[in-house]
């Protein structure tokens, strides 16, 4: 009885750990494929551990004007990006704290994590930071919606908003052609691009542009404070490309009652599937260029129009199927 | 049973998401392959039709859609856009977050509509009138928000697509009239297009503005 919860127990543990550590590596594989892509070497694939570590050494410069919020928040966006990154499930749908993976919980902690950031650019009062907290609240106010309508299709299609329940609906269920599920998707993939501030929202690798976002906001920031809104982005960007693994397509996820080597063959089958959507993203961002920020709000509500459409067209078949 | 029903609700499903891609689209060009995208979908929606409920007569219409709808109608204006040499963009009366919010407001209206209304119909039929009546509203609703004429010609062939895929789900229209309302459109068609050249020439613009300016003596 306790050697099965300590299994648990490592188990939930290595899930935690597991995104903690393939985050940079799935930011390397992205950067990589752009840099191929465009005929350049780029750096190694180990890129983003050496810059956390290199930051993390470094010596932190705050401003004369900031506040202790602006010195807190690394540390709380940092905890909440984790939490929410280590609650989506990954390689097994039966683990211990499965029950508190709810999608609404979800949706909850990055918006905490997203006010905090917002706050925390306002707090010098510089322009730049100014500039970009107010444009990440305007995607937000757009993005967010559409992820709760997102998570209200899978909820009626399977009738739970447990994402561990959902991956094994869907795993359970024989593959059928569902409009609904194939709109939510596009949603959820548009929102992930404006959330985790990709191209064609915002453009990750410029500093110098007075369209930029994320990047704005962070500007202040240096040493190990930067160390960690850093990896709360990286971490952000793996839960995302998890979620959607997760949610559609779970197949090879260990089933609630599966033991070590369930898992060990979920945990590989996780691992390719968040690379190669790592790699997808390169791709992605390669071949698209970025939009005017005036054209954001279009580009964002189209993900609304899809999921709310998604979830018009579920209710609808559920009410034909009855 | 399940699969063939599944199939035509995923085709009656991207015929509504090209319809606001119809509202969202901001370039002629692409605003015309977006409606040549809705027109193959639905010829292959009254394939489908055609071929799972053994209707051959149904056929037909897709081939009439396709053709007409899918091919002619859309090189067609292609055409005429290029020989008016207008410009790129389309002139809107409101923005497209505001039409695709009202787009949106108009599917829910049509699922609630036809949800109380057609009580007693089967689910596959009442769900694809829901879907087609969404298309006729959004048809509508591209006619009013966008001012230029070639997109008014888009948006009123729109509706039409979303009539015909209500007569394919409700298992009525016989080939008659199907034939006549083919060229009845196209026949719309050549006076749109006619009465676009006519406008162009008086003006030196397809804006439909220009018409209320003509009214000059009004106060």
């Amino acid at each position: 009885m306790i050697g099965d919860l300590l299994v648990q127990l490592l188990a939930q543990g290595t899930q935690m750990f597991m995104v903690l550590l393939i985050a940079p590596l799935a930011v390397g594989v992205t950067r990589r494929v752009k840099a191929r892509l465009t005929r350049r070497r780029g750096a190694p694939l180990l890129q983003g551990y050496r810059d956390l570590a290199k930051l993390l050494r470094k010596e932190s410069v705050l401003a004369e004007s900031a506040s202790w919020l602006f010195r807190c928040a690394p540390y709380l966006i940092f905890a909440l990006t984790w939490v929410a990154a280590a609650l989506v499930p990954s390689f097994a749908s039966g683990l211990m704290f499965n029950w508190a993976a709810d999608v609404v919980a979800l949706v909850a902690l990055l918006g905490a994590a997203r006010a905090l950031l917002a706050l925390a650019g306002m707090d010098v009062g510089t322009s730049f930071g100014g500039i970009g907290s107010s444009r990440e609240m305007m995607i937000a106010t757009l993005a967010e919606p559409a992820m709760m309508l997102i998570v209200l299709t899978l909820a009626i299609a399977a009738g739970t908003t447990r994402l561990a329940g959902v991956a094994d609906f869907f795993i359970a269920e024989p593959l059928a052609v569902r409009v609904s599920l194939a709109l939510s998707l596009a949603a959820l993939v548009i929102v992930a691009l404006a959330e985790n501030a990709r191209i064609p929202v915002d453009n990750p690798v410029t500093h110098l542009e007075l369209t930029m976002v994320h990047e704005a906001m962070i500007l202040e920031y240096s040493g190990r404070h930067l160390a960690l809104v850093e990896a709360a982005s990286m971490l952000k960007l793996t839960l995302y490309l998890s979620l959607l693994i997760c949610l559609f397509a779970p197949f090879g996820m260990a089933p609630a009652a599966a033991g070590p080597v369930g898992w060990a063959i979920g945990l590989a089958a996780w691992t390719a599937k968040l690379l190669a959507g790592a790699a997808l993203l390169g791709v992605w961002e390669v071949s698209t260029a970025k939009m005017r920020v005036f054209r954001l709000p279009d580009f964002v509500g189209i993900a609304f129009v899809f999921a709310f459409i998604a979830i018009l067209l579920a209710y609808l078949s559920r009410g034909a199927a009855v | 049973m399940r699969f063939a029903y599944e199939i035509s609700h995923l085709l009656a499903g991207v015929m509504l998401v090209t319809s606001f891609a119809l509202l969202y689209q901001q370039r002629i060009a692409s605003v015309l392959m977006a409606f040549a995208a809705q027109s193959i979908t639905l010829s292959l929606a009254v394939a489908w039709a055609a071929w799972s409920e053994h209707r051959p007569d149904l056929f037909i219409t897709a081939a009439i859609a396709f053709t007409l709808k899918g091919v002619v109608i859309p090189v067609a204006l292609h055409r005429t856009v290029t020989r008016l040499g207008v410009h790129r963009e389309v002139e809107k009366v409101v923005g497209v977050g505001m039409a695709l919010i009202v787009g949106l407001a108009l599917s829910g209206l049509s699922q609630a509509l036809v949800v109380k209304l057609a009580k007693a119909m089967p689910g596959l039929a009442r769900e694809e009138l829901a879907l087609a009546m969404a298309i006729v509203l959004l048809g509508f609703l591209m006619m009013i928000v966008r001012r230029n004429a070639v997109t008014q010609i888009v948006g009123f062939m729109s509706m039409e697509n979303g009539l015909i895929l209500a007569a394919t789900g409700a298992r009525g229209m016989p080939l008659v009239v199907e034939v006549s309302v083919a060229f009845s459109v196209l026949i719309a068609l050549f006076v749109f297009a006619v009465f676009v050249f006519r406008i162009r020439e008086r003006f030196d613009t397809i804006d439909i503005e220009a018409l209320d300016r003509m009214r000059g003596d009004r106060q």
